[in-house]
């Protein structure tokens, strides 16, 4: 019953020239955009929510009923954005993408923008991936050149412009309506819902936010049929997915596979731990705003139902794996201070809040604090879990109350022991030289 | 290098934290200058509906020009976009990107989020700052290196990573860092790991940033061997994704089984699923569900 990989986005990423036009079209690129012109797109919207398609992004709503959601259309500008600030820590699918085959999403642009009615496209892409930036700006040039963008498009008459935007630095930007603000010129602060984007997103007109990879696996599904994708994966999360998998592994990297796959058959085709005499402590499932799971986890079907149900999420496959050598408290107390450094200030809980949490975390980890301490942080995170603004509160509680669960002990031993109890050393990757092969 | 017409203008503070900045930064842009950076803004503005959205790439432009977010870049910025210059700083505070004092030839970033830190970012942290004597945001006395702590780039499969202008440097060590700051100090060419043949500098990078091409897009790899371990091993294994209703010609399509297919599955928990506003999550966590009328 062993699962096996489905490269699919990944499938030509070692061609030399992997991120031409040329490379993409011969592997199949641009049919699917010429099938999509001759189709109505109400058609398009219907064949994506059959495939079951659900957003890569992190939140898993099922793409083609986000499209569905727009207000009929009054004469005036809809927008498709798509979501490429990638920064939730351990992701690093979308960026590998954009650098090995941008033409992906460039398609899956234009067939979305076909679908739900759209002239002008922006992709949001965050600022510190300049390299990333420059692919894309040569994607949407040679696609302009073949006519696969701007005026008439394929002598269809379907008009479409794409904007590639540069972000400047600003974890907050990835929450979809403060993208929007960001986009606009503004501080990227997240809006209040309703309005949601669908009816009032960019420049107040009705809009669809999507992840890269969601809108990249548009052209696949449009070129196999839905059936084929909602025949991958699990019966409520169909089609395939990239997991990343970080860390203590001895291959980290992209691994594309049919959603329902157990991080046990991903380290396997990974060759394991990097170290086989240490044991897998902790791992998140989809990011560091996804609680923890240990090894008592291995075998959780990588889903959104499975992760859901085991306690955690599944958000974006962000498989960062950490070994025995790893203080949990050192790790959640970075995480917390990158919470807190990138709270974008606009409600309290949050704002004050993760600045609390780094207070307490940062003091623990020194053995400092009490064990009372340890109470004061779930104690927070109830104050804060449910009362932000939006999703980065929410997303901050996880690694704490999460290590909380499963790691009390090594709080307390961090002050019964007077500091941190492990070798920072032994973690590293330079360590990994000493290891026995 | 003729480093001392620029030595002591970066990241002075005085005790109390306010920041120094160099007197250029409110003289007026020289004509030629000016007449550019319009023909440039022009350039940007016509990318986007509504102006005001050229805020971001016009400050990154701005940057191109000066190194930094100068008052004259601000006064700039709200000339040509009819916002106050209140509103222009507002922006230009909330994103890292945008420097509020001179910045360095070469910004370098040790990623020293969780996962980077622990597979050895902090030992590089501590070491190249230890190098160089300066600290998180400052710039050495030659205006050659900005160092920073970076959170999270996206590249945690090549960890420990460093940025220099934004150039991806994977699998760093304490030494490859220390490194890669001498050279650069020395301007010896420095290629990143996965990028063009060249680290650019900080104001050529900007200058990108704002959405004008340097051409260097055709350079370097497409994936590193990170980003190609599933491939091989998919390829290893003779694995592909199922074959389509519509069958495509192509070499590794004709191995297509059912056999991937059939294994992709598994049979559903059948559990309720974790709602984007049920739990905390992702930071696209507050979907729009909700929203269906």
């Amino acid at each position: 019953m062993s699962t096996t990989l489905t490269p699919i986005l990944t499938k030509f990423w070692d061609d030399p020239q992997s991120w031409t036009l040329e490379t993409y079209r011969a592997n199949d690129g641009y049919k699917a955009l010429e099938k999509a012109l001759a189709m109505e797109p109400a058609a398009l919207v219907e064949m994506t929510k059959d495939s079951g398609l659900r957003g890569r992004g992190g939140a898993g709503f099922p793409t083609g009923m986000k499209w569905g959601f727009l207000p009929k259309p009054d004469g005036g500008p809809r927008y498709l954005v798509v979501n490429a600030d990638e920064s939730e820590p351990g992701t690093c699918k979308d960026i590998p993408l954009m650098m090995a085959a941008p033409q992906f999403l460039i398609e899956g642009v234009a067939i979305t923008s076909y679908a739900i009615g759209c002239n002008h496209a922006f992709i949001y892409l965050r600022g510190e991936v300049v390299h990333v930036y420059r692919r894309l700006l040569r994607a949407v040039e040679e696609a302009y050149a073949a006519g696969l963008l701007g005026k008439n498009i394929l002598g269809t008459g379907f008009d479409l412009d794409v904007t590639v935007h540069a972000g400047a630095g600003a974890y907050i930007c990835g929450e979809e309506t403060a993208l929007l603000d960001s986009l606009e010129g503004r501080r990227g602060q997240p809006r209040l819902k309703p309005p949601f984007p669908a009816v009032a997103g960019l420049y107040a007109r009705p809009t669809v936010v999507n992840n890269v990879e969601s809108i990249a696996s548009v052209p696949p599904i449009l070129l196999h049929g839905a059936d084929w994708f909602s025949d991958m994966g699990t019966e409520k999360s169909q089609g395939f997915g990239i997991f990343s998998l970080s860390g203590h592994v001895k291959n980290p990297g992209q691994y594309e596979a049919p959603l329902g796959i157990t991080l046990r058959e991903l380290l396997d085709m990974a060759g394991g731990m990097r170290d086989p005499q240490k044991k897998l402590k902790f791992w998140t499932p989809g990011g560091s705003s996804t609680p923890l799971f240990t090894d008592a986890h291995l075998d959780v079907p990588l889903d959104f139902e499975s992760v859901g149900a085991a306690g955690s999420m599944l958000g974006t496959r962000a498989l960062q794996i950490f070994d025995e050598t790893t203080c949990v408290v050192r790790a959640v107390d970075r995480w917390t201070e990158f919470y807190k450094h990138e709270s974008c200030g606009k409600c309290t809980p949050c704002r004050e809040g993760t600045w609390w949490l780094a207070q307490i975390t940062n003091r623990l980890e020194h053995g400092q604090g009490s064990e009372e301490d340890v109470e004061k942080l779930l104690d927070i995170c109830d104050n804060i879990l449910g009362r932000s603004f939006c999703a980065l509160g929410d997303g901050a509680t996880s690694p704490i109350t999460s290590s909380i669960q499963y790691f009390r002990e090594e709080y307390i031993a961090h002050l019964t022991g007077g500091g941190c109890p492990f070798d920072r050393d032994a973690s590293s990757l330079f360590a990994k030289d000493n290891v026995p092969a | 290098m003729a480093t001392h017409s620029v030595e002591g203008h970066f990241g002075h503070q005085t005790a109390s934290g306010h920041l120094t900045v160099p007197p250029e930064s409110k003289e007026p842009y020289a004509a030629d200058v000016l007449a550019q950076l319009h023909a440039d803004a022009e350039q940007v503005v016509a990318r986007y509906p509504q102006k005001r959205s050229a805020l971001l790439p016009l400050l990154h432009l701005v940057q191109s020009v000066d190194g930094y977010i100068t008052g004259r870049g601000i006064d700039f910025c709200a000339e040509v976009l009819d916002l106050t210059r209140a509103e222009v700083s507002g922006v230009a505070t909330f994103y890292t990107q945008y420097k509020r004092h001179p910045n360095g030839e070469y910004t370098v970033g040790v990623c020293t989020n969780t996962l980077c830190a622990i597979m050895g970012g902090d030992q590089i942290w501590e070491s190249v700052s230890e190098h160089l004597g300066i600290g998180h945001d400052e710039t050495t006395p030659d205006g050659k290196i900005t160092l920073e702590r970076v959170e999270c780039n996206a590249a945690c499969d090549y960890a420990p990573v460093v940025m220099a202008n934004w150039e991806f440097f994977d699998n760093q060590t304490p030494e490859s860092t220390r490194q890669l700051v001498d050279d650069l100090r020395e301007g010896k060419p420095v290629a990143p790991t996965r990028g063009p043949s060249r680290v650019c500098s900080f104001k050529e990078v900007s200058r990108v940033l704002a959405g004008f091409h340097d051409g260097l897009a055709d350079e370097g790899v497409g994936a590193g061997p990170a980003s190609l371990q599933g491939l091989n091993v998919a390829r290893q294994h003779n694995w592909t994704a199922p074959a389509g209703a519509e069958q495509v010609s192509g070499e590794h399509r004709a191995e297509a089984t059912s056999g991937a297919m059939a294994a992709g599955r598994h049979t559903s928990q059948d559990t309720p699923a974790n709602q984007p506003d049920e739990l905390p999550g992702g930071k696209d966590g507050k979907d729009t569900e909700g929203e269906q009328k």
